[in-house]
């Protein structure tokens, strides 16, 4: 008889395997970090000849990292808060009823998605040339709204499903109206739902450039200005910081937004 | 008043669905819709030879320049070849991780390798791709730990093989390879690990009863359960490598890729119905590819 244990035992090169993808998959990262601290700062020598945190200093009295700073939060921003109403109004139609042309309308709230972003800017481009706008702050937002109400969409229609028929009839037949019956019984349900989409949605905003490059003109997003140094390294060791700072601020909100909607973990009212 | 039209609203739910949908569907319908409808008929318009501006009159010209011109067709296979690379090396790559998630890991490794995988999906795109610049510049880890091995002249040998080699791996199709695959990579193991996970153990231990080798069950009965799973993988891989213009714009030999020429065309060329050709390349290649995956049942995985 072969034991169990011949079935629940990695072989060690499985395990060996399986470890050095996960390693494969984070290292970079601590490359990022490292590098920020580094001395050097006209090669990318490894190892670091010595650390300083003077770059961190240089970084902060950069007039143009804090302007490009401001006008990523102020874009995110605008367009979470679009994405908020716009995703959690088609994540109420869509969730349970069923109609005709339903199937197109959902393929239509994954599209933005589903198609390679460098499609969607270059026609969100066209389409802005075509109605005769200059890019301008509004114009980033539109973009980065349409894909950011995906993600608030698919976060509240993901909860909305998990979610009883029944206690909204109960609280209609107990008496609430459709508000009361939204605001005591549905908003408590969607509040972290809608919290974790609008971080998420946030994250990706403040992170997009492969739609931003196309519709900013020439206003410069963090990731824009980032990107814009990558062809001019002035001075290496400045990016290296702004990109520690952009990993922190897109990945608060995330690990926010996974312990929000963590499956197995008791949510609020759950 | 406002009790008594929200009740009626609620009466009413062929009204009350559509007064939902109805700014949604207007915002994604002319924003996104309209915006990619009028790229789409400027891959049709003409473009005057002499002043070189765009002129709405219907033509295939750019289609067939498209497709005749040897220039264009290079990228376009460059950037497909890259793609089928890309999606091979991420499927073995993933395979080992995947079935140790699925068949392996207790539940609380298996979390953290959920955690773990799915977490770099997340880090900052540009980050990533700048973090690999570091990484593979001449004086960066990976030369270093070539030279600490001792192992300076398999590096330069690497690099010195025509065509993907380059002066450093930062600037070599095999450096734009590694990140492609780096990058694509936690796009591969979810799918394979979730279709793993529904592959029984009875059946592995059955094809062992039945006298098969490791090896044999793995090609015949792990892999054919796994197809699903693969295929839904590497629609992901395969697409993002088509429409990626700032990975081969960062990393990457001077050679040019689909995404990069259509930012280039709209952009310092000013040829916008080449530019909007050009972008409906990766769809044409997606559709053509989804057809091929949903024939293995790739679809019954996502």
């Amino acid at each position: 008889m072969r034991s169990r244990r011949d079935w629940n035992a990695a072989p060690l090169g499985q395990k060996l395997a399986a470890a050095a993808g996960l390693v494969f998959l984070h290292a970079p990262v601590w490359v990022i970090v490292l590098y920020a601290f580094t001395t050097e700062d006209r090669t990318y020598q490894f190892p670091p000849p010595g650390l300083t945190l003077h770059w961190f200093e240089v970084a902060f009295a950069r007039q143009d990292i804090w302007a490009a700073m401001r006008l990523s939060v102020e874009v995110a921003i605008a367009a979470t808060a679009i994405a908020l109403v716009l995703g959690t109004l088609a994540a109420f139609a869509l969730a349970k009823r069923s109609f005709a042309g339903k199937e197109s309308i959902t393929l239509l709230f994954v599209l933005p998605i589903a198609l390679p972003g460098i499609l969607t800017g270059l026609a969100l481009l066209v389409g802005i040339r075509a109605v005769g706008i200059e890019p301008n702050f509004w114009t980033i937002v539109a973009g980065h709204a349409t894909f950011c109400l995906v993600i608030v969409y698919n976060n509240v229609v993901a909860r909305l499903r998990r979610m009883p028929a029944s206690w909204v009839e109960a609280s209609m037949d107990l008496g609430a109206d459709g508000f009361q019956t939204f605001r005591y019984v549905l908003l408590p349900q969607i509040a972290s739902a809608l919290l974790a989409g609008g971080m998420l949605a946030f994250a990706l905003s403040f992170d997009e450039i492969i739609v931003t490059l196309f519709t900013a003109g020439h206003q410069q997003t963090l990731p824009i200005w980032f990107y814009s140094e990558l062809f001019r390294p002035r001075e290496r060791p400045v990016t290296n910081v702004v990109a520690v700072v952009v990993m922190l601020v897109t990945l608060v909100p995330i690990l926010l937004a996974y312990y929000l909607t963590k499956p197995d973990e008791q949510g609020p009212g759950a | 008043m406002l009790r008594s039209v929200s009740t009626f609203f609620q009466r009413r739910n062929a009204f009350y669905v559509s007064l939902l949908l109805v700014p949604p569907l207007l915002w994604l319908g002319t924003v996104y819709l309209g915006s990619l409808f009028t790229l789409l008929s400027q891959s049709f318009y003409a473009i005057d030879e002499f002043t070189a501006r765009v002129v709405p009159t219907l033509t295939l010209a750019t289609y067939r320049q498209l497709v005749t011109q040897p220039a264009n067709v290079d990228i376009v296979v460059r950037t497909l070849l890259m793609a089928v690379a890309v999606t091979i090396a991420c499927a073995v790559i993933a395979f080992p991780v995947a079935n140790y998630m699925a068949r392996y890991a207790g539940s609380k490794m298996k979390a953290l390798f959920y955690v773990g995988v799915m977490l770099p999906m997340w880090f900052s795109y540009l980050v990533k791709v700048y973090a690999w610049r570091l990484i593979l510049a001449k004086q960066g880890i990976v030369s270093w730990a070539f030279t600490s091995l001792g192992l300076q002249g398999a590096l330069d040998a690497l690099l010195a093989t025509p065509v993907v080699g380059g002066p450093s791996l930062a600037s070599s199709y095999i450096g734009m390879f590694i990140v492609f695959v780096y990058m694509w990579l936690p796009f591969m193991i979810l799918p394979l690990a979730a279709s793993l996970e529904r592959v029984p153990a009875s059946l592995l231990q059955a094809s062992a009863d039945l006298g098969a080798r490791p090896a044999q069950t793995f090609r015949n009965v792990v892999v054919p359960l796994a197809l699903p799973g693969l295929a839904a993988g590497s629609i992901f891989t395969f697409s993002l490598t088509l429409g990626d213009y700032i990975i081969p714009s960062v990393v990457g030999a001077p050679g040019y890729f689909v995404g990069m020429m259509v930012y280039q065309q709209q952009g310092t060329a000013g040829n916008m119905p080449l530019a909007a050709a050009f972008s409906v390349v990766p769809i044409v290649l997606i559709a053509l590819y989804l057809t091929f995956a949903r024939r293995l049942g790739a679809f019954d995985a996502l």
